[in-house]
This record gives C-alpha cells, structure tokens and sequence, in this order.
C-alpha cells in the first residue's frame, strides 16, 4: 500500500466510525431517556416519529436554534475551547478500539480499527486524561462559582480514579503481554474472558470507568441539586450539547474499552468463530455484531445504574477512591502476576 | 473520638455494599418491566366520575328551550363574579327565559355553587375539563356553547338528587 491508499482507507474508516458515533450517540440520549423513565414507571419521549425514535434529532434542532450565551465574566477563549476540547477526546479516542477481524476488500487486507497501533491502550489511557481538560477548563473559564465547584471536583476526581484505572489495565496488560488492543482481545481467545480470570480487576475498572465518564453515582462534576450543572453551567446551545454529546459518547468509549479489555472484544463467547467454517464476510458481520451487542448490554447497564444508585458525597467519593479502589486494584495486579506464576500462562 | 452510635448496625454484607447495590439494581429493573400507567391523553381520555365538576353548562330539555328561568340566583352566588345574566319574557308557562346568558371561564373556579342554589336545576357541572383558549373572547361562553341536552348530563343530575 502507498501513502495515498493508507490514506483513503483510513479516511472512509474515520468517516465510517465517527457517523456510527454520532448516531449511536445521539439514540443513547433517547435510550437513555426512555430506560429512565421505565425505571420510574412512565413512558418517557414516545411522541415523535414511531415511539419517539426521531426525538433525538428533535432535540439537536432545539439546541441549535437556542442563543448561544456567554457569560460577561468568563475567559471568551477558553470558555470556546473547552467543549471542542471535549468532543476532540471523545472521538480521537475510538480511534484505536478493534470492532472485528481483518477484512479483505478490493484486494486491500486490514484490521477494524481506525489505527491498528502497539501502544492503543496507552493512547486511550492518554487522551482520557485529557478529558479533565476540557471540564477543569470549563469550570475555570465560565466565571461561576457553581462551574469552578463542579471544575475542581472534576479534576480532583479524575486523577484519583485514574489511578486505580491504570493499575486494573496493568493486569490485563501482564496477561496479554501486549498494548495493541488487537493482541489484547485475541489473548483473551473465545471464552477465557479477562473478567472471570481477574474478577477484583474487572469491577475496580468499570467502577472507576464509571468516575472518568461523570456518570451516577460519581456524577460529582455535574450535580445538578448541589452546583445548578457544574461546569456546564453557563455553557448553551451548541456548545453545551458538546459536553452532553461528549459525555455519551466517553461512555460508548468507556464501554467498548470494557468489552475490549474484559469481555472478550469481538470474539463470540464460548464458541470459536473461525473453526465453524463460515465465509469470511459472515465472520466479519458476527464479529462486529458481538462486539456491538456486548457494548450495547453495557451501555445498558450504565443507565441501569444511573437510575438506581445515588450520587456518592464528595469524601466517600475520595475514600473509595483512595482507600478501597487503589488497594484493590494492587491486589489484583498480585493475584495476575501469581497466576502468571502458577500456571505459567 | 466519640463512639459513633446507630439505630442498628450494618452487617457484613451490607458494608461491603456490593450485594447491596446488586438489590437496588433489582428493584429498578422489577420497575421497569412493570406495566405503565399513563393516560396517552390526546388519544386516550380520562372519564371523570359524576361527582366531578367541570365546566358548568346549561340544561337543555329535549324539545330545545333551556330549563333556566333566569331568576339571577347563579349569578348572585358567583363568588368570582363569572356569570352574566339578562333575563327576558316569554309567553311559555315559566314566562321568564335568560336572553343572555355569559359564563367567563377565564374567572371561573369550579366551585359548583351555580349548581348548588339553582332552583331549576338548570346549571349543573359538566364532565368537561378540556378549557384552552387562546385568547379572552374565546373563553367567554354564550348560550350556543352553554346549553347541552338533558341526556348527555344524566348521571350528573342523578348524583345530585341521590347527594345533594
């Protein structure tokens, strides 16, 4: 392949993914809305187009047509950066997650990967961090009390949880001995998931992804009751819809790096796809169609909490943090490494 | 450090909150597969009892003269001033007929006195609860949208003579 074919691949797939994104993120706000309100026992948004499906376009419409206000005592520049910031991260990072196996189409063989990278994981590691950003950011610059709040939370939350983040993905990384996402999920093969070898891993990581993406019960930044919205407090039109925007779509991220790094990617539980014989088109479908339902069920089971826990308070939110999650995310890191040991695996 | 004192201690397996969380996950799913209970309402429409007062209309007998004999006593009691009478004659047996009759529906309040100290039975509360207007001349109601025939209201007209 030359530089211009590596060049139009990558193009269609950048455009294939970040249209999948869009609407994937935009039917989770309705998802979300509707799932909410059967937790509560109503109907939630059902009137537009058949059971409300049109109801997310709906709402972009309204949120383009609101003014855009910005506030007289905030930083002009800043305060514009700071949602573009946080769409740029949301979707940079689905750049290196892995859908399917390789495809050969037109006589061009490649992965289903945006970029089929050695160190992805580190890239994801790096650009959520760079997440605080954009929050930390808003708050500051909004020229708000109630923003400034929710800005520092924000930070002090996210490099706490970042931690025990980073020590859960160590184990992950001692088993597959690697940092491409490919290598990851195809360490884990069809049923050996990383979830049931390293259940402490498992739960430490999705708890704290729930942190990095502001969801219930660590929605701290946000806190509607407390701080009037945080740090999108003072942010409007289309600019406030990048941070919703952004916050869905760093859950679809959060949830497709679960399904990565735990769940087997997009590998079919318990049975070994490549020995059925199939074509390799049909592969591929099965492939991407596992992977989507796997994020899916997450996706659902991040609502699913949001609606049933409350929020943390601000010093439990540090203790577990800092007391329960770090240990645990050590102990797991030993318990890996003695696997490693014993079965020499 | 002071001991801290709770009406009961948690147990183990509450502390470590996971199976705790693990119920809380199971009561809101329990919910959501539940059936709903909401009123579709522009298609689904909620039928009130005949004890419900809403809009107060006109009796219209079956032959089509209204039952009133604007004797003035709805519009007396009114206590926020929404009904107009003007009373005319009339060659028929109750020689007295309303030759205007005004319900303002912005001021009205659904207190149900009207009905109450009519001696006709002639203005009851109707089952009508859908009052939108999009300006005040509309919500002023003339004879033409007061009178409503005597069938349409009998549960109405019953509950009365069983209650009041």
């Amino acid at each position: 392949m030359n530089i211009w074919e590596i060049i139009i691949i990558s193009g269609i797939k950048i455009l294939i993914t970040a249209t999948v994104m869009l609407l994937t993120v935009s039917y989770l706000v309705y998802f979300e809305r509707r799932i909410s309100a059967w937790a509560q026992n109503r109907l939630g948004p059902n009137r537009v187009g058949w059971q409300g499906v049109l109801q997310p376009f709906a709402d972009v419409f309204k949120l383009l047509l609101k003014e855009d206000i910005v506030p007289v005592a905030a930083n002009k520049t800043i305060h514009t950066l700071a949602p573009i910031i946080a769409l740029f991260v949301a979707f940079a990072t689905y750049a290196v997650i892995p859908v399917g196996g390789t495809i050969t189409i037109f006589g061009y063989t490649f992965p289903l990967v945006v970029a089929d990278i050695n160190i992805g994981i580190l890239y994801v590691l790096a650009l959520t961090s760079l997440g605080v950003y954009a929050i930390t950011l808003a708050g500051w610059s909004s020229g708000s009390k109630y923003s400034l709040l929710g800005g520092i939370r924000s930070s002090a939350q996210m490099i706490s949880y970042e931690i025990s983040m980073g020590f859960s993905v160590g184990g992950v990384l001692l088993l597959a001995e690697s940092l491409r996402p490919y290598a990851i999920v195809q360490s884990q093969g069809s049923w050996l998931w990383n979830a049931w070898i390293q259940p402490i891993g498992f739960i430490t990581f999705v708890v704290s992804a729930f942190a990095e993406t502001n969801r219930l019960p660590f929605d701290l930044p946000e806190a509607e009751p407390e701080l009037v919205g945080g740090f999108h407090t003072e942010y409007s039109s289309m600019k406030f819809a990048g941070f919703f925007l952004a916050e869905y779509a760093n859950m679809i991220i959060a949830g497709a790096m679960i399904v990565t790094l735990y769940l087997g990617g997009f590998n079919l539980p318990f049975i070994d796809i490549y020995s059925l014989g199939l074509s390799q088109a049909l592969i591929i479908i099965i492939q991407v169609l596992a992977f989507l339902m796997k994020t899916a069920a997450l996706l659902f089971f991040f609502i699913w909490v949001r609606w049933s826990l409350p929020r943390f308070r601000y010093d439990q939110l540090m203790n577990l943090g800092w007391k329960v999650m770090f240990p645990l995310s050590l102990i797991n890191i030993i318990w890996v490494a003695a696997l490693i040991m014993i079965f020499k695996l | 450090m002071a001991v801290k004192r709770r009406e009961r201690d948690l147990t183990f397996w509450e502390r470590i909150y996971i199976p705790e969380i693990v119920r809380g996950l199971g009561l809101t799913l329990k919910n959501m597969l539940k059936p709903k209970f909401t009123m579709q309402y522009p298609e689904e429409k909620f039928i009130p009892a005949a004890s419900y007062r809403g809009r107060p209309v006109l009796v219209m007998e079956e032959n089509g003269e209204e039952r009133c004999v604007a004797c003035g006593l709805c519009s007396r009691v009114c206590p926020s001033l929404a009904i107009e009478v003007q009373a005319g004659e009339t060659d028929r047996e109750k020689e007295r007929f309303p030759q205007k009759f005004e319900i303002n529906m912005i001021r009205c309040i659904f207190c149900g006195f009207c009905e109450e100290v009519c001696p006709e039975e002639a203005i009851v509360m109707s089952k009508d609860y859908e009052l939108a207007f999009t300006n005040r001349e509309d919500a002023v109601y003339g004879k033409d949208k007061l009178l409503v025939p005597v069938h349409q209201l009998q549960d109405r007209i019953d509950f009365l003579r069983s209650y009041k």
